[in-house]
């Protein structure tokens, strides 16, 4: 019953859709004004159908209702009800159902929240949303219907995987696809201002915020997927250039270049073109993301054996949308006049260089992530891993770390370049001492590209927060916190991975009880082995004593039994101190006595996801900034008209 | 500069970042790109020895045997067609067993064996190296268990 319910919702949310974007193309025929008054509702009812599908699939999930197909290959009844509830998107399915709730909701705030966008433009830019809906519902409903029954009904279902049986899958999915959607509505204001001609700052003032929330629930959703990547998979690793790695990666670099346009845009009224451009390469990348995920096209360690049809699907979607985007863009792009200009020297030229950057290295990633399906059209199978990426991308990020410093320090519209040099000495000391330091300690024992990242880490610490320096900080607007946060939090997250890279120790032992063995600063001896039982598992679990100096701890790395489906996996023990996390997985036992133990000792390596978070935390500030100061300036703008 | 001259430069700059990506991309797949072997492949002979590449196929029922250091692990890789003998130093993946797909990365050596570095095995909720699926008809037997 719920299940009818929830398809019901759908095919509803469907029509609603259909009717909005008629409605919305309608109703921007100055003529038909009227019609495009039912845009606003029509859009509300939409997303909150939406969601409500969501909500029965996770209602059917949470029941364990054996009669749904979904539920039957991806749950078990004797799941945790967390993993029940979360299980709902842990699947093909349900992660496109997910999507599109994600995708009606943010049409729906569009819908109820949006008051600084002209009418005509916000008609269009839900149009638009509507499309791209459309296009969802079209693929959920006849590619990946979430709510097909099965008959007869088994006895119990096949089970979660039990890599995902982790609390990570709860929110990181979630976050990771509210963050694409954001991008969505991104999509849909630049294609409604080339609809309407209106790409001004006005435009970029209204899209900015939902730039920026996208783009923190990105970089959120990033940050914890490699936490999650890095404990979960017992492989010590926090990234592993993965395609689906990459696929969220490509469209948070397009929402850093365009978050970084856009403030160009809004508050010097230069690179229109560019922004809107890169606003439709920001959801681009998304579609992409979404397209290598589901298609199951890439080899990849997320690699799904899934239907080729539903690959086809997604891609004629991405090509409609995107071809549909780039055809608006070129057939009206040139109504888009010259915003205003700027000196070489100057706060624009520097986002500038940052824009291409960013973009230089989204290319590389891009080419990168399809260069195996491209080898694969010609019969040739490979795999581009690590070392291309490092080696490619590497470089260009840390010239962008460099520019990040400077950049900041740059006045906008014209600067003198002496001047700028001048307000880098301090950042440029730090560097040097950082540099200096570390040469003290290690002399040549550290790789180049890894020490050049150390040092300029130290020097962005310090020039991340010099705009704030001499500022009264209360009265500091946030979005300005926001930037220092934010800049701080690359220059963190910098120093942890490559601290990480640099100073890692492994240790690899069959070790018998009471045997020590070494890594690091680390004494680690196998203290005994137990069984344990969970709610769904079985395990047995090391007893490791930690010594490092006069101090101890205990670690309890396991391997763990489920059996619906039937699985391993290792749980790793992690030690978390301040200057690092020893890191344990227990392997397999030799027969003899022995285990298998694989210790890490990563020094600083939290500093990453510190740093990812610091990244976010900057977003937000920013965020509740520009809300604040748009809501004064609104507030302004009525006094003064009254 | 007029505004047309400025976005002029724009566009041309961004050329610029698009070629040079590519380019710099193109370059460094050419020496860095790990090529993908099945056993089969290994047996037709000439696996390059000494360069970064992935072997893939099924772990053959029988073949995994333990070394007395109780690190290392060898086993023998097949597609059906040929098999390639392969030796692992470090902690199995958790979905590393008999009788299911495997990718493993790593080197051959002069002699045609290979030596992994890093196995992999896993991950969403339907993993199969897609390698793996066609001619071993593992695509129909994925039933529904009663």
């Amino acid at each position: 019953m719920i299940a009818e319910f929830g398809l019901a919702a759908l095919w509803l949310a469907a029509a609603l859709a259909a009717l909005q974007l008629a409605a919305a193309a309608i109703g921007l025929d100055r003529a038909r004004a009227d019609v495009a008054a039912a845009v606003r509702p029509v859009a509300a009812a939409q997303g909150l159908l939406a969601v409500l599908a969501m909500l029965a699939l996770m209602a059917v999930f949470a029941n364990s209702d054996m009669t749904v197909r979904l539920v039957v290959e991806n749950s078990h009844s004797a799941k945790p009800m967390l993993y029940k509830l979360a299980g709902a998107w842990g699947n093909h399915e349900g992660s496109m159902l997910l999507w599109v709730a994600f995708l009606g909701a943010g049409g729906a705030a569009v819908a109820l929240l949006e008051r600084r966008l002209d009418e005509r433009s916000l008609t269009a830019t839900l149009g638009a949303q509507a499309a791209i809906a459309l296009g969802f519902y079209a693929f959920l409903l006849f590619a990946s219907n979430p709510f097909a029954r099965v008959w007869p009904a088994p006895a119990d279902g096949l089970g979660l995987n039990p890599i995902l049986q982790d609390p990570g899958l709860a929110f990181h999915p979630p976050t990771l696809y509210a963050g694409y959607v954001g991008l969505s509505v991104a999509f849909s204001f630049a294609v409604g201002a080339l609809v309407t001609g209106r790409v001004d700052p006005a435009f970029a003032r209204a899209m900015r915020p939902w730039v920026l929330g996208a783009w923190v629930l990105l970089t959120l959703g990033i940050t914890a997927g490699s936490y999650w990547a890095y404990y979960e998979l017992g492989w010590g690793g926090w990234w592993f250039w993965d395609p689906v790695e990459n696929a969220s990666l490509m469209p948070w670099l397009a929402a850093t270049a365009l978050l970084h346009s856009v403030s160009v845009l809004a508050a010097r009224d230069g690179l229109r073109a560019w922004t809107v451009m890169l606003a439709v390469v920001a959801f681009s990348m998304s579609m992409v993301g979404t397209f290598l995920v589901r298609s199951g096209i890439l080899t990849s360690v997320h690699a799904f054996a899934v239907d080729p049809r539903r690959g086809a699907f997604i891609l004629a979607l991405l090509g409609l949308y995107v071809g549909g985007a780039l055809a608006l863009f070129a057939a009206r792009a040139g109504s888009v006049r010259g915003g205003a200009t700027f000196d070489p020297v100057s706060r624009e030229a520097g986002l500038v260089a940052n824009n291409l950057l960013l973009s230089v290295i989204l290319g590389v990633v891009l080419i990168g992530t399809l260069y195996p399906l491209v080898a694969a059209g010609f019969g040739v199978q490979l795999s581009v891993g690590p070392p291309f990426f490092n080696r490619a991308a590497g470089p260009v990020a840390l010239v962008l770390v460099v520019l990040t410093a400077i950049g900041p320090l740059v006045r906008w519209r014209r600067d003198d370049a002496g001047a700028v040099g001048g307000r880098l000495g301090a950042p440029v000391a730090a560097a040097s001492l950082s540099a200096a330091g570390l040469f003290a300690f290690n002399g040549f024992g550290v790789a180049p590209l890894l020490f050049l990242s150390l040092s300029l880490a130290a020097g962005l610490v310090v020039a991340s927060v010099l705009p704030l320096w001499g500022r009264r900080l209360r009265r500091t607007p946030l979005n300005l916190w926001g930037m220092a946060v934010a800049h701080l939090g690359v220059a963190v997250a910098l120093a942890g991975m490559a601290s990480d890279a640099a100073f890692t120790r492994e240790t690899l032992v069959a070790a018998a009880p009471g045997i020590p063995a070494r890594v690091g600063p680390f004494v680690v001896t196998l203290d005994g082995v137990i069984p344990r039982i969970g709610e769904n598992w079985s395990a047995v679990e090391a007893r490791l004593s930690v010594a490092r100096g006069d101090s101890e701890w205990v670690l309890r790395p396991q391997q763990r039994y489920f059996s619906d489906p039937p699985t391993t996996t290792s749980e790793s023990a992690i030690l978390t101190r301040p200057d690092g996390q020893l890191y344990a997985v227990v392997g397999r036992p030799d027969g003899q006595g022995r285990w298998q133990l694989r210790l890490w000792w990563k020094p600083f390596v939290t500093f990453i996801w510190a740093g990812g978070t610091l990244i976010a935390l900057g977003g937000a500030l920013s965020l509740v900034g520009r809300l604040r100061g748009g809501r004064a300036r609104r507030r302004f703008d009525a006094a003064a008209t009254a | 500069m007029t505004p047309k001259g400025q976005r002029a430069t724009l566009a041309a700059l961004g050329l610029a970042a698009v070629a040079g990506a590519a380019l710099l991309a193109l370059s460094g797949l050419k020496d860095q790109a790990a090529f993908f072997y099945a056993p089969s492949d290994v047996a037709r002979g000439g696996p390059p020895v000494g360069r970064a590449v992935r072997l893939g196929g099924m772990v053959a029922a029988g073949s995994v045997a333990r070394a007395a250091d109780g690190v290392t692990v060898r086993f023998a890789v097949t597609d059906g067609h040929a098999t390639t003998p392969v030796t692992y130093a470090g902690i199995v993946p958790d979905l590393f067993r008999e009788r299911s797909g495997v990718v493993a990365e790593g080197q051959f050596r002069p002699d045609g064996s290979f030596v992994a570095s890093n196995l992999l095995a896993k991950h969403d909720e339907k993993y199969m190296p897609p390698q793996a699926a066609p001619g071993t008809g593992q695509h129909e037997t994925k039933t529904l268990r009663p």
